[in-house]
């Protein structure tokens, strides 16, 4: 079994390198990281695998693009269509708000405990996702919730009675921020402690107002950094399930739900339809983080 | 000249309410139980339940043995490539950072679909091996996070003088492995641990699709039939996580700390 699984490309290299090597101790080396491409391609790869493949092929094993045709249905179409929407706003809105969290602990001149409390706090928020979180959220702004009765309470004010309700797409996109800026800070902090002083300074004799030094120096060499980080929490919150799930039950349709129903209980009756709807998300998410990757190798020339 | 710190106070301001009402609400909403006065009645109802206990130590213990796996994995792997075959390292790396490309929910299907009862490796046939299904699919959740943790470790210490000064000495590479590299790179697998823990204590997805008793389903049923335990464990949850990110700044510092000496 070992032999029959065992990933083709893994040997080519083998003998590039053998020569310059003692050849005992490379075979060593190949048994040592074995087990490891073995665990990647059974629980990993292969089950993602059988799933693309599963998108192109009818009940009978026949090639087909019908269930790439059939996703392109209201009902499909839309699930993916809110499901980029939230993952857009909660990505855009928290690099937004992430930026200038992490400016302020990094280079806005607050005291420094306030930094490392700040990180150590993105780092637990950060983790703090899915079903806890929806009731964090249910418990400060669902209908009997803190805020909500403060409101009510101070101000007379119902959100409820203007149009807010918790399990929309606000609701899910306000939920989302909480780990979607402390991701934001997370990885955007160590990129803007990147920007030398010296840049700033060397703006500033040649008589640069602060607006300038941002538009023409800092923002351009941070950007593939933000866009970047963006597409990652776009990627974050397209593939989240559990918070949706918690919060809002299945009366929300992303495509994540509709996904864990059609798991659950065939709800679109087509097995291979599910594989194509899984197909779409891994594309979606592969174009972002591929797209994110590249912005990131970009982002280090400048920022060592 | 020194620039006002107005703007960045505001920002960390806003950041901090945004952050800490939703904490202080549930923290208040879990205490609401009891009529007209406040108790950690829910606290109590929680922790009397015998399904809470049950799928809490379930899933602490699957952690641990998803730790045990991943650094059992990811260790050695680690230590080869960047000893022997550093030419391998961006095709582990890419491999590592596939779970955070690949949604979760993706994997899990594929899982389902791949190792069902009927299939040439049954995993889900009956509970022990899906147990074992889980923990693995556990185990690549937690890659990126332990991979790159023990890689960092190793980037710290001189991997090749310690194998050749250990191989001088005639040490086999089991010896090297575990009694050479394992407590040198004990600080970056901790860090690695902790994070693992505190993924796999929240997981759903994962837990709920291959019908394992885990704390997130747990969650998920208490949160759909009841009021006031949801904020008690939520606030549970919170501190479980707060106390794995705790425990990896101590360790991080402590070893700080060790290397100044």
């Amino acid at each position: 079994m070992v032999d029959a699984a065992h990933p083709a490309p893994l040997q080519a290299p083998l003998r590039d390198a053998a020569p310059p090597v003692v050849k005992t101790a490379f075979s060593w080396a190949w048994l040592g990281v074995t087990p490891f491409f073995l665990f990647a391609l059974l629980f990993l790869i292969l089950p993602t695998l059988y799933l693309v493949v599963g998108a192109f092929m009818d009940t009978e094993g026949n090639f087909t693009l019908d269930n790439i045709v059939n996703l392109f249905q209201p009902t499909i179409l839309r699930a993916y269509w809110i499901s980029i929407q939230i993952s857009a706003a909660s990505a855009i809105l928290g690099a937004l708000f992430g930026f200038f969290i992490a400016f302020a602990v990094t280079i806005g001149g607050l005291p420094p405990w306030i930094r490392s409390t700040v990180m150590t706090f993105s780092g637990v928020a950060s983790n703090f996702a899915g079903i806890p979180l929806a009731f964090a959220f249910l418990a400060t702004l669902g209908r009997t919730g803190l805020v909500t009765a403060l409101l009510i309470y101070l101000f007379d004010f119902n959100i409820y009675g203007s149009g807010f309700n918790l399990l929309s797409f606000w609701g899910l996109t306000l939920t989302y921020l909480y780990f979607q800026i402390p991701l934001m800070v997370l990885i955007l902090a160590p990129a803007l402690d990147g920007l030398k002083k010296e840049w700033r300074e060397a703006s500033e004799i040649l008589g640069a107002s602060s607006w300038q030094y941002w538009r023409y120096v800092a923002l351009p060499v941070l950007w593939p950094a933000i866009c970047g980080t963006t597409l990652l929490l776009f990627a974050n919150a397209f593939g989240a399930v559990a918070t949706a799930y918690a919060l809002t039950g299945s009366s929300l349709n992303i495509v994540t739900i509709l996904l864990f129903a059609q798991i659950r209980g065939d709800v679109l009756h087509d097995q291979h339809l599910g594989y194509a709807l899984a197909l779409g998300m891994i594309l979606i998410t592969g174009i972002t983080n591929g797209t994110y990757i590249w912005l990131r190798a970009r982002s280090e020339r400048w920022l060592r | 000249m020194k620039r006002s710190t107005v703007g960045p106070w505001i920002a960390f301001g806003l950041g901090a309410l945004y952050f800490l009402i939703p904490l202080i609400a549930t923290f208040e909403f879990s205490l609401r139980m009891r009529r007209g006065t406040y108790s950690f009645d829910a606290y109590a109802v929680v922790f009397a339940d015998p399904r809470f206990q049950a799928s809490f130590s379930y899933s602490v213990l699957l952690a641990l043995i998803t730790i045990v796996l991943g650094v059992m994995l990811v260790v050695p792997t680690a230590y080869f490539i960047r000893l022997r075959l550093p030419k391998l390292a961006p095709l582990v790396e890419f491999i590592t950072l596939l779970p955070l490309v690949i949604p979760a929910i993706v994997i899990v299907f594929g899982y389902l679909r791949l190792y069902n009862s009927s299939s040439w490796l049954p995993f889900t046939s009956n509970a022990r091996a899906t147990d074992l299904l889980l923990a693995f699919g556990y185990v690549t959740l937690a890659l990126p996070y332990m991979y790159r943790a023990v890689d960092t470790g190793m980037r710290a210490i001189d991997v090749r003088t310690l194998t050749e000064a250990a191989e001088s000495l005639g040490a086999s590479w089991a010896t090297i492995l575990f009694r050479v590299i394992f407590p040198n790179v004990k600080v970056a697998i901790l860090s690695g641990a902790f994070i693992t823990f505190a993924v796999v204590m929240g997981e759903f997805t994962f837990a709920s699709l291959l019908d394992r008793p885990a704390f997130g389903p747990y969650l998920q049923l208490i949160g759909a039939n009841r009021a006031y335990e949801p904020a008690a464990l939520a606030i549970i949850a919170f501190l479980v996580t707060w106390a794995c990110m705790g425990l990896l700044q101590l360790v991080l510092a402590g070893a700080r700390v060790a290397r100044q000496r």
